[in-house]
């Protein structure tokens, strides 16, 4: 047998397969993802139906006028803070007080805005919502399924979302919609 | 003798890497082709306001911006301090969504992904919401109801 000679590899390539690697890196990594609050918008129609028959008990009116002041079920409040608890409250009353919710299913939450409202203050009291409800889901969640919300499979959460479902109606009361 | 001989001594020849840089130049070239950097130029002053339930915005694809808010101070001389809508690289109106809109669902060639295309509002903290509401209206019309309002983390 002829003895080969075992050749050497030629390491003068490392350098370029590294600089492709940093440039491969430096192309994928996304530096900041924006972060937003989730709203899914009402189906447009030509004409706002007609107020719909909801108890009145089950709405929780949450109204801000152009100074940013906030008008909760007819009471002035000044924290914005504050409705997150008031809406935990409304919403697992389940029958207890008459002037609250029957139950978290029958719970709907009317928002209403002047045209003259910041955006940050509506903003605050929109995320003050969903806060009320996503601790709810998790409370439920953890109840449920010993996870959090955060962690459930879409059938489970599905399921939580179904015994409370988040019902935020903005300015046209009717169109009940279901945010994702 | 065979033209084909086979036991001769031979040494693997090395291989010339001389065209690698070629190759690696090639690829360099290839993702700065189709990188995007775009982050289009602001022409609007947006500080998003706060929030604490923010969900990251996943699948840059489907995201389409809208930026409202006061123009910056180049081009307060010709568009006034009142907040303006900016879509892509220009100022617009309200009547120009669903024009945009239309654009956007165009760039998305799937069709099964359009019903998971959400509008990034980028708007500013102090606008009020008269020009948010035309917005969203124009939105509902168009049937492009995914909405995100883009807010800074204050629980971090």
């Amino acid at each position: 047998m002829a003895q080969r000679k075992i050749p050497e590899i030629n390491a003068g390539s490392m350098a370029d397969i590294a600089f492709l690697l940093l440039i491969f890196f430096l192309v994928t990594t996304t530096i900041q993802t924006d972060t937003g609050l989730n709203v899914l918008l009402p189906p447009y129609v030509e004409v706002p139906p007609e107020a719909d028959k909801v108890n009145r008990r089950n709405v929780f009116d949450v109204k801000i006028n152009g100074r940013d002041e906030l008008l909760i079920r007819g009471e002035q409040v000044a924290d914005v803070y504050s409705i997150k608890e008031k809406a935990r409250a409304f919403i697992m009353n389940n029958g207890r007080d008459p002037n609250s919710s029957d139950s978290p299913k029958f719970a709907v939450i009317s928002l209403m805005n002047d045209n003259a409202t910041s955006v940050a203050t509506y903003v605050a009291v929109y995320d003050q919502l969903k806060a009320a409800y996503n601790e709810l889901w998790n409370e439920s969640a953890q109840a449920k399924y010993g996870r959090n919300y955060e962690d459930l499979t879409k059938e489970e959460r599905q399921d939580v979302r179904k015994e409370i479902p988040l019902v935020i109606s903005e300015a046209e009361p009717t169109n009940f919609e279901t945010a994702p | 003798m065979s033209k084909f001989n086979k036991k001769g001594k031979k040494e693997a020849p090395g291989i010339t890497t001389a065209s690698l840089p070629d190759i690696v130049f090639m690829l360099l070239c290839f993702f700065m082709v189709v990188t995007k950097m775009r982050d289009s130029e602001l022409l609007v002053k947006v500080t998003v306001p706060n929030a604490t339930q923010l969900q990251k915005l996943e699948k840059k694809t489907l995201v389409s911006h809208i930026f409202i808010g006061p123009p910056t101070k180049k081009y307060q001389a010709t568009m006034g301090t009142a907040p303006r809508i900016q879509l892509n690289d220009q100022f617009a109106t309200v009547e120009k969504i669903p024009e945009f809109i239309a654009n956007e669902k165009f760039k998305v060639k799937n069709q099964k992904k359009h019903s998971q295309m959400t509008a990034a509002m980028r708007i500013d903290k102090d606008v009020k919401m008269g020009i948010v509401t035309d917005v969203k209206t124009e939105l509902r019309k168009v049937n492009f109801r995914k909405v995100s309002y883009l807010a800074t983390d204050i629980t971090k």
